[in-house]
């Protein structure tokens, strides 16, 4: 292309060479444009356009500030919890026991202001005692060698039991406005939840693209011997992540119990999978080095949309499970057929 | 000539062997040192205490003048010795860009990497070595050879001292390799100096200015390269005299009924319009590059790759094969250049390996495997191809590159093959177990099985064969007799250049 349009002045015609600098900016303008959409992010962000295009012809609520913020609220347990699973998977780790932790924390909230703490000595229980399960996970996983799989699985069930004997079984109830108001209290209008879920993908998501700390995590994920040759302190990273997913599933935990006033024993329990899902929709891999915050984010966000719309279109709510599972595959499929394209044509 | 490099009495044992026994070793500016041995001699712990990976149990290692230790790679790299390991320690899932300048990407505040510098300086760094590649594109778009001078390039981002290379060209073309060794001689201009391990002794006397041999952890050999032999180097690798490398031939060839006859083979983009014919008891060499369609046909042949059309005689009669199970029924055996990932079970016992490909003989009429007759068979194979192991139950994993690759030999071996289609025999194999690989081959021909080889190492080729096609871009490009063999010849044809030479040597042919 190049030397055609150097070429092309010395036959005389202006209009040619005009058309063929055209047309190599349209070339390039493609090329940019495939690499933009070949990205998992842009690829969810017009599924996502395109469901919302709908949905607002059928439905009048859907684009109402209430649906949208309801939308958002249900994302608010998810999202943060995805956005430090992502960086699991991507140093090649995972966790299974988001859930329980995310339960534990609230309990151990709770029974701290039932034995007369204030809210924010509670609140630090809370997070402490999530961050001692992160701390377990990422020991055994670095230190003594387990797999992560059957580190997190084995530490789901202890630590759902364990709140479980906590709290006798029970619920705990009757908790201060001092502590519900983090997770019912609105800053113009909207919950303080979803600022906090929008605050931790951001940061989250900045600091996965563009901090050299966290980008140790690619490496690890890539090919951790190699890894460990550059330098990197593996093990540290992994218990850092460990930690930080505990955190988030924690800072999760807090504003679910806040929100509903008692902190429960059974909430959260299947969140482990359904946080794993929106992180590979989002472009993740279980085999490491891949995926972005963001994408997570989208990837939940996805899932979310597609719920709300399959109420308000009236549809059964068995529907929805059914569905989550089909667009995890069919992500998942997408990127084995372009795999597979992109090495044929080498 | 000054010294950079000066490494006293290194001595490292694991349980039950002593792996490096007091070596020691000098290095000049701008020298490069080929370190050649057989596997097992030593090499690579000896590279991994230099390079910081392992700690030695003594060692005394002078750098530039001053007495270091070394607790991890991280500070062998900062002190200016680099490792360049056989396997890739490349992300795929980054940039070039990122993966070069792995964990030391260029920083500002709160530890945001500064992406225009690491792009910058990146592209300085490819353009110094005349590579036109973006420091943007993502390592998994880029070509094998690509990646493993990507991983040259990444451990002389460190500027050392000294690089450490390990076997660098095992997966690269001709081609890839010739731009390798300018890089490294313009390096060693530089004032770089290096250590290169290698398998192939031709790269010795191409590259290296001194050689250094090892056998079982000792220094068996410390010569100028100028003042051996290739014949010098082997005997003081394997400590014995090897007469005949290539093996013996029992009778010589002569040409007798065809075994397996191919017709217009043909498929889209790999190969086109293959014919040839194998006769019994004869040496078939497949020539080539990778990727120019040789190993493909193999594979074709036998079943485990797929073909548009073309025909297959098997003594004069057509045969389909459509699978593996296919190929074994009619007693071809294809034999992986790939062990570790399509032809061994590595995780399971030597016995079971070598019986794979023919369980069936050793099952009962209700579907229970005779053990006594399976053992049996596994310890007169092993004793027949020479395979040195403590157990029959050993698992393959932990034998040497070339006790595998005699498994391998033998559990084709069991289905009493009419025609051994054999892809690279002797990848990451000792020299030693090379020599008992080519004479079992003879051995088999003598008996009268048809054996196709396919190699992209010519001396090999030479060695072994009674005859030789040359693959040029999925097509074969011409046929060179016994008689004719020679490596110019052989590479002109592999190299796509046809000469009047190719009708005349096929006219005798047929």
């Amino acid at each position: 292309m190049l030397s055609g349009a150097r070429a092309l002045p010395v036959l005389g015609s202006n209009d040619i060479t005009e058309w063929s600098v055209i047309m190599f900016k349209v070339q390039k303008l493609i090329k940019v444009l495939k690499f933009v959409f070949g990205m998992r992010e842009m690829a969810l962000v017009l599924v996502l356009l395109v469901i919302g295009v709908i949905m607002t012809s059928i439905s009048p609520v859907f684009l109402s500030y209430l649906n949208l913020r309801a939308i958002l609220m249900a994302l608010s347990v998810e999202a943060p919890i995805a956005a430090g699973m992502v960086i699991l998977l991507i140093s090649g780790g995972l966790d299974l026991s988001v859930g329980s932790t995310l339960a534990f924390a609230g309990v151990a909230a709770g029974l701290s202001l039932n034995a007369g703490l204030p809210a924010p000595v509670s609140i630090l229980v809370g997070l402490l005692a999530a961050l001692g399960v992160g701390l377990v996970n990422g020991l055994l996983v670095a230190k003594v060698g387990i797999n992560p799989f059957i580190t997190t699985l084995g530490m789901m069930t202890i630590v759902r039991g364990l709140l479980l004997v906590l709290a006798g079984g029970r619920a705990v109830l009757n908790l201060p406005r001092s502590f519900t108001v983090i997770g019912q209290g609105t800053l113009f209008g909207v919950q303080y939840p979803i600022y906090v879920m929008l605050i931790m993908v951001i940061v989250g998501d900045i600091l996965m693209r563009n901090s050299r700390f966290f980008r140790q995590n690619y490496y690890i994920g890539g090919n951790e011997k190699a890894a460990r040759l550059t330098g990197i302190n593996v093990n540290l990273m992994k218990i850092f992540n460990f930690c930080l997913t505990a955190f988030l599933a924690g800072v999760a935990g807090l504003l679910i119990t806040a929100r509903f006033g008692s902190a429960s024993v059974t909430v959260g329990s299947g969140l482990e999978l359904k946080v794993i899902t929106a992180a590979i929709i989002g472009g993740a891999s279980l085999s490491g080095g891949e995926g972005s915050v963001f994408g997570a984010f989208l990837g939940a966000l996805l899932m979310a949309v597609i719920a709300n719309a399959l109420n308000l279109m009236g549809v059964d709510v068995f529907w929805q499970t059914l569905v989550t599972g089909v667009i995890l595959i069919t992500a998942v499929v997408i990127d084995q057929v372009n795999e597979r394209r992109k090495r044929g044509q080498q | 000539m000054e010294i950079i490099l000066d490494a006293r009495n290194i001595s490292k044992s694991f349980p039950g062997v002593l792996a490096v026994d007091n070596i020691s070793l000098k290095l000049c500016k701008g020298e490069i040192l080929a370190l050649i041995g057989e596997n097992g001699a030593g090499k690579s712990t000896l590279i991994n205490v230099l390079g910081g990976v392992q700690k030695p149990d003594r060692a005394q290692i002078i750098l530039n003048g001053q007495s270091v230790t070394f607790s991890s790679s991280d500070q062998a790299i900062r002190a200016g010795i680099s490792v360049v390991f056989q396997e890739l320690s490349l992300v795929d899932g980054l940039s070039i860009a990122e993966n070069i300048f792995a964990n030391r990407q260029p920083i500002g505040m709160l530890n945001k990497i500064n992406w225009r510098q690491l792009y910058q300086q990146t592209q300085e760094f490819l353009e110094k070595f005349n590579l036109e590649l973006n420091p943007r594109t993502l390592v998994k778009n880029l070509t094998m050879g690509q990646k493993q001078i990507l991983e040259i390039l990444k451990a002389t981002s460190t500027s050392p001292k000294v690089l450490i290379l390990d076997e660098p060209t095992s997966a690269l073309t001709e081609r890839e390799i010739k731009c390798l060794f300018e890089n490294i001689r313009m390096l060693r201009k530089q004032g770089m100096s290096f250590i290169y391990i290698t398998h192939k002794l031709s790269e010795v006397f191409q590259i290296a200015d001194r050689v250094m041999v090892m056998r079982d952890g000792k220094k068996s050999g410390n010569e100028r390269v100028n003042n051996v032999s290739e014949n010098d180097l082997i005997s003081m690798m394997v400590g014995r005299k090897i007469k005949n490398l290539y093996g013996i031939r029992g009778s010589a060839f002569s040409e007798t009924e065809t075994v397996l006859r191919v017709v217009g083979l043909n498929r889209k983009n790999v190969f086109e319009d293959v014919n040839l014919e194998l006769r019994k008891g004869e040496i078939l060499g497949f020539a080539g590059l990778i990727g120019a369609g040789r190993t493909e046909v193999g594979r074709a042949i036998v079943g485990v790759d797929p073909k548009d059309s073309g025909h297959i005689y098997l003594d004069g009669k057509e045969v389909h094969i459509n699978n593996s199970k296919d190929a074994i029924i009619h007693k071809i055996a294809y034999l992986t250049e790939d062990r570790k990932k399509d032809g061994l079970f590595e995780g399971m016992a030597l016995s079971n390996n070598i019986i794979a490909p023919s369980i069936e003989n050793y099952t009962s009429v209700i579907g229970f495997l005779d053990r006594k007759r399976i053992n049996r068979y596994v310890e007169s194979s092993v004793l027949e191809f020479g395979i040195t192991t403590t157990s029959i139950m050993k698992k393959v994993l932990y034998l040497s590159g070339g006790n595998q690759q005699k498994v391998l030999v033998a559990m084709w071996m069991s289905i009493q093959p009419r025609v051994i289609i054999f892809d690279d025999p002797t990848r990451g194999v000792d020299v030693g177990s090379k020599a008992d690989i080519y004479q079992i081959l003879k051995d088999s021909a003598s008996r009268g099985v048809g054996i196709i080889m396919i190699s992209s190492e010519l001396p090999e080729l030479i060695g072994v064969c009674d005859r030789i096609l040359a693959f040029h871009h999925g097509r074969i490009m011409g046929e060179v007799l016994h008689k004719d063999f020679s490596e110019e010849r052989i590479m002109a044809l592999v190299a796509g250049i046809v000469n009047a030479e190719r009708s005349q040597s096929t006219s005798s042919a047929r």
